[in-house]
């Protein structure tokens, strides 16, 4: 026998279910007014420091089909690349938003500041990016990924450098579709399969 | 801002696989590709935070809080309870626990379940609570029922209640479901079985806890949360550098 290690283990995960708007969106679930104030309804509020810019994607199933019952948070560094909470960020920007795919198109959007580059712990920074978690009936585990943008220099990026398989690196890129527009879109399984991270 | 260390890689054998062929929707939303490791950043070791002025005063109140106090909901009156710990046992305050479950009938209210029992008109079941300074939270609530779902031919869902957790870090993130004890469903339930290790399934089964229950009134369920820590928490005064 050995001494025990008194270390904890996490608590197992389970699926969030078809329902998860019910408990984290209520007004999309049609239960308007529940609460006086919903959490993650937006990322910034006015006056937030840098480019607003809009994100289009949605949430595909190995067959190719646009889950209709994803849901999804983000959460991102203000313009200068500092997290909320962070001395000198931007108090407009609290970085955090759940958003849902709609019901009838499959299409989410999420509105937010272009975060700044973000320092790592060992020197080289992130390039901008904003951290997803994606969950829904049939994910066991919430699912985590990033959006980079195409137009900004992605190299040298320390989480992009270390995808073995180059071409992968396009699913974590955005697509820039117009002025302060992107298309994201989450490849759950099959071709063009999303990295996921385990992080 | 100090830094507070690495989180704790997440043992992946605690978890449920991602792909599970009993549970069948998870045959197509699993991804084939094995993820992508790496050690967290500030974008895993940061997140929001939610004050008290955002949660009301009966958000964690379920039999009262969808009729705002009117009218109380039917059914089983139980007191859930518990903690929120991280891996180094150390207690997670000031953090965000949500639930979200069924009627007493196993029915949500939700636009898209149309199961044939009925709704409760005093029933919402949506509620929300911060943990306070020993990382303790309760909900008051009704004990919801079993409904069924179309994946195998009769499959029913156990008793259990959602419940997400924050954590003070998006690395940290948590969804997770409570089941009740002595349930005959749990061992029938796909979902359930998605977790292979069988003591990681049953610590998300809440003991009857008589001590917390309220003679004349409600039941209580005890419902421990252990979310990842952070690596440094363990060696504080490791020499620099090491």
């Amino acid at each position: 026998m050995v001494q025990p290690l008194n270390v904890l283990t996490e608590t197992a995960s389970q699926t969030a279910g078809p329902y998860v708007h019910i408990g984290l969106m209520p007004t999309y679930a049609g239960n308007a007014g529940y609460y006086d104030a919903e959490i993650g309804t937006s990322p910034i509020a006015d006056g937030a420091k840098g480019q607003v810019i809009e994100i289009v994607g949605s949430v595909y199933d190995g067959t190719g089909w646009a889950l209709r019952d994803a849901l999804i948070e983000s959460w991102q560094a203000d313009a200068e690349g500092r997290f909320a909470g962070q001395d000198g960020a931007d108090p407009a920007v609290s970085g955090h938003c759940r958003f849902a795919a709609d019901a009838i198109t499959g299409e989410f959007t999420l509105r937010t500041v272009k975060p700044g580059r973000v320092p790592s712990r060992y020197g080289r920074a992130f390039a901008p990016h904003i951290s997803l978690w994606v969950v829904a009936r049939g994910i066991n585990i919430g699912l985590q990924t990033r959006i980079y943008f195409e137009d900004e220099d992605n190299e040298g990026d320390p989480l992009l450098s270390r995808i073995e398989q180059r071409p992968r690196v396009q699913t974590l890129i955005a697509k820039k579709t117009g002025d302060g527009r992107y298309r994201f879109d989450i490849r759950l399984q099959g071709e063009g399969e999303t990295v996921f991270l385990d992080i | 801002m100090t830094d507070l260390g690495p989180l704790i890689p997440r043992n992946r054998e605690a978890h449920p696989d991602a792909y599970f062929p009993d549970y069948k929707t998870s045959v197509a939303r699993s991804p084939n590709l094995p993820l992508l490791t790496m050690e967290s950043g500030p974008s895993e070791e940061t997140g929001p935070t939610f004050g008290h002025s955002a949660i009301g005063a009966l958000d964690n109140n379920l039999i009262l809080n969808w009729t705002k106090g009117a009218a109380p909901a039917v059914g089983e009156r139980i007191l859930m309870h518990g903690r929120v710990l991280d891996e180094n046992a150390r207690p997670v305050p000031n953090t965000l626990v949500e639930i979200w479950q069924a009627n007493a009938g196993g029915r949500y209210r939700h636009k898209k379940d149309s199961y044939l029992a009925p709704l409760d008109p005093n029933f919402g079941g949506c509620g929300r609570t911060l943990t306070d300074e020993n990382g303790c939270y309760q909900f008051l609530t009704i004990r919801p029922g079993a409904y069924p779902w179309p994946n195998r031919g009769n499959d029913w869902r156990p008793m259990h209640i959602h419940i997400s957790v924050y954590g003070h870090s998006f690395g940290q993130r948590l969804i997770t479901q409570m089941y009740f004890e002595g349930d005959p469903l749990i061992p029938l339930c796909p979902i359930a079985a998605t977790i292979r290790n069988r003591s990681q399934l049953d610590r998300l089964v809440a003991p009857l806890d008589m001590a917390h229950s309220r003679p004349l009134d409600y039941l209580a369920y005890k419902f421990d949360i252990v979310l990842r820590g952070r690596r440094q928490t363990m060696f504080e005064n490791k020499i620099e550098g090491m």
